[in-house]
């Protein structure tokens, strides 16, 4: 045993950093950002460039070395590498939103004057491409019907071949299906549109109809569905499974009623983003719906439009302004059709999940 | 209700690996039986080997009896869904159904099991917390979620929803480990009230726990890194505390062990 000596306070040498360094007031990075911005701004303007993207730029820029410099003048390296890395983390951020939302406002301002409820209710039967009036009502019928089937199809498949690959896939099959399953995340959609052609339109002999069109965007979405279904019934912890067999609940009974609605949340949530994605798709439409200007309600038997193809066709004539504010409009349509099912999947996903904590 | 448990020759396995060797024993009904050994030595395997809930992990297999009154647990017409009906279990961590409610909670086994009747439910609530002693803390939040309640209370959500599906054996693996000395010493309370009714089996690291809560002990252990489990004794509480027959036991108890 050695002997402790108490040393007087002020002879102890200085074990590891001190506690406390100057610290650069909070609103310094906000005051550095409108520094680079009038910086940036002014150096653009007078250097004559004419992207308003390059100003930006240069402002990124001066922020991102403005802020490290300061930092490091006042607070030192290590802090100064940390306020590099948050600002970097901004401005990626930024980069990342700017083309979001300005995607988003242009549409709007372009499309804001089309939307009317005439736009809503009409097709575009006997209106001529180059003039004016026309609507998107039997493009937005064989959107819903289109993206509704492909739906039907595609979530109970995917969902249930989720639940075997959790639950139940042991060994080469598992394997195999979770290898399809793969690939066909990256099936290009036109393949898909090929696919279904060759299949069920050449060989089998069907034609045209807005089914078809569902065939392949299932095809699409199928994998989308499992995959996100997987993670989220991965999650529920094996905990709930072994609790609700050692009350002598049968298997399928817990996979219905303590498994599925444990992760309903997050599987509504995919398989909305699944339906966001196709609801887009505009490649397999062509090749299996090939588009109407009149107003198709079955979508079982013969052409039908949708949105995306619409939009393309409404903006594939050159020169016709009628045309480009009718695809904006449609535009407008698709988005704000997308964010609603993005809202309501958040909606459910924020109702049905586990209530937990306080 | 209760029922006796009488198990010969029982291994059990993980894959090919032998986890627990040729365990011979006999519960008692109406008594509670503690697991008590190092940790690794296969208490929690032999628990589970008893209600069937072993071969719920894949590649898992028993070999050897369970007789639960006569009746063998491991015979080929047995469906082991029927058999974890009448034995139940409450784990290590509170694993209360997030989703559900307290109430929905206390009811799921029999939900379940296709009862709806609103008044036989109610009546199950009531009487499996109150046999939980939760019923005070909780009776007018029954529809709270049951994953907002504190660790203890919890864990007894979970002994109110094992009893409230009326099993004649409830097998518990470490039910204290997670909680404080006070929620320790409401669930051990609970275990010497529950014991009029129900046979018990509990698996725990805290002796002092098995010589308060239980009748007899049994004590595994296991020869070395690698090797299966082994039943060392079983014997009266008091006698495994005082004067066990086996040298091992001793060494263990008293903490001069490995
Ligand atoms: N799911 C599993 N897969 C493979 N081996 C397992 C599994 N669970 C347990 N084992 C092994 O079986 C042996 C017994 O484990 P068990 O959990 O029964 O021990 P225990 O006595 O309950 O230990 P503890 O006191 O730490 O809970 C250990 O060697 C363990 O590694
Ligand atoms: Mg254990």
């Amino acid at each position: 045993m050695t002997t402790m000596t108490t040393v007087p306070e002020d002879a102890r040498p200085q074990v590891g950093p001190r506690l406390t360094a100057n610290r650069l007031p909070r609103w310094t990075p906000p005051a550095v950002a409108a520094g680079s911005i009038a910086v940036g701004c002014g150096i653009g303007a007078a250097a004559g460039l004419q992207s308003h993207l390059q100003w930006g730029l240069i402002s990124a820029l001066l922020f991102l070395v403005g802020g490290y410099l300061i930092s490091a003048q006042v607070e030192g390296r290590r802090q100064a590498k940390d306020r590099f890395a948050t600002s970097v983390v901004w401005v990626a951020f930024i980069l990342a939103v700017v083309p979001l939302v300005s995607l988003t406002v242009y549409t709007v301002q372009q499309g804001i004057g089309v939307v009317n409820g005439n736009f809503l209710s009409h097709s575009m039967k006997g209106v001529i491409q180059s003039g004016p009036g026309g609507g998107i009502y039997h493009a937005l019928l064989g959107t819903l019907q289109q993206v509704g089937l492909a739906t039907l199809i595609a979530a109970p498949l995917g969902l249930l071949t989720a639940v075997y690959l959790v639950e139940y896939g042991r060994g080469r099959l598992a394997k195999a299906v979770t290898f399809f399953v793969d690939v066909m995340t990256g099936v290009p959609s036109i393949v898909a549109g090929l696919f279904i052609l060759s299949l069920w339109n050449l060989a089998l002999g069907f034609s045209y109809s807005g089914f078809s069109g569902s065939l392949a965007l299932a095809i699409l979405m199928i994998p989308v569905v499992v995959r996100s279904t997987e993670e989220m019934l991965k999650l529920v912890p094996n905990e709930l499974r072994e609790a609700s067999y050692a009350l002598g609940v049968p298997k399928w009974k817990t996979i219905l009623r303590i498994v599925l609605p444990t992760a309903i949340g997050g599987i509504t949530t995919g398989v909305m983003l699944a339906v966001a994605r196709i609801t887009g798709e505009t490649a397999p439409v062509m090749m299996l719906v090939f588009g109407a200007d009149y107003i198709n309600s079955n979508p079982f038997d013969g052409p039908q439009q949708s949105l995306p193809m619409y939009i393309w066709q409404q903006y594939s004539v050159v020169n016709n302004d009628f045309g480009y504010a009718r695809a904006w409009g449609a535009a407008l349509v698709l988005i704000a059709f997308v964010m609603g099912l993005n809202l309501i999947a958040r909606g459910i996903a924020r109702w049905r999940s586990p209530k937990g904590g306080h | 209700m209760a029922k006796r448990i009488d198990v010969s020759g029982l291994s059990a396995y993980y894959g090919t690996t032998k986890a627990i060797e040729d365990i011979s024993m006999s519960i008692e009904p109406r008594s509670v039986t503690a697991f008590i050994g190092p940790s690794g030595c296969g208490k929690s395997t032999f628990l589970r080997t008893l209600n069937r809930m072993h071969e719920v992990i894949p590649g898992a297999r028993v070999e050897g009896k369970v007789l639960l009154d006569d009746e063998n647990l491991y015979a080929s017409n047995v469906d082991p869904v029927a058999v974890r009906r009448s034995i139940g279990m409450v784990f290590q961590r509170p694993n209360p159904f997030p989703t559900m409610s307290i109430y929905d909670n206390v009811v799921a086994g029999l939900r379940l099991a296709g009862v709806k009747k609103k008044s036989v439910l109610d009546d199950v609530v009531e009487r499996s917390l109150k046999g939980a002693n939760l019923w005070k803390e909780v009776h007018n939040r029954l529809n709270k979620p049951g994953a907002g309640l504190s660790g203890g209370q919890q864990q007894r959500l979970c002994i109110a929803r094992a009893i409230a599906v009326e099993p004649q054996v409830l097998l518990m693996d470490e039910p204290c480990s997670a909680l404080d000395p006070i929620s320790t010493l409401a669930i051990e309370d609970l275990i010497g009230e529950l014991k009029s009714q129900f046979t018990i089996v509990i698996v725990t690291h805290n002796m002092q726990q098995a010589a308060r809560v239980s009748d007899r002990t049994a004590f595994f252990n296991l020869a070395g890194v690698g090797q299966p489990g082994k039943l060392i004794e079983l014997d009266d509480t008091q006698r495994i505390f005082s004067n066990p027959s086996v040298q091992a036991t001793e060494d263990y108890i008293s903490g001069r062990f490995g």
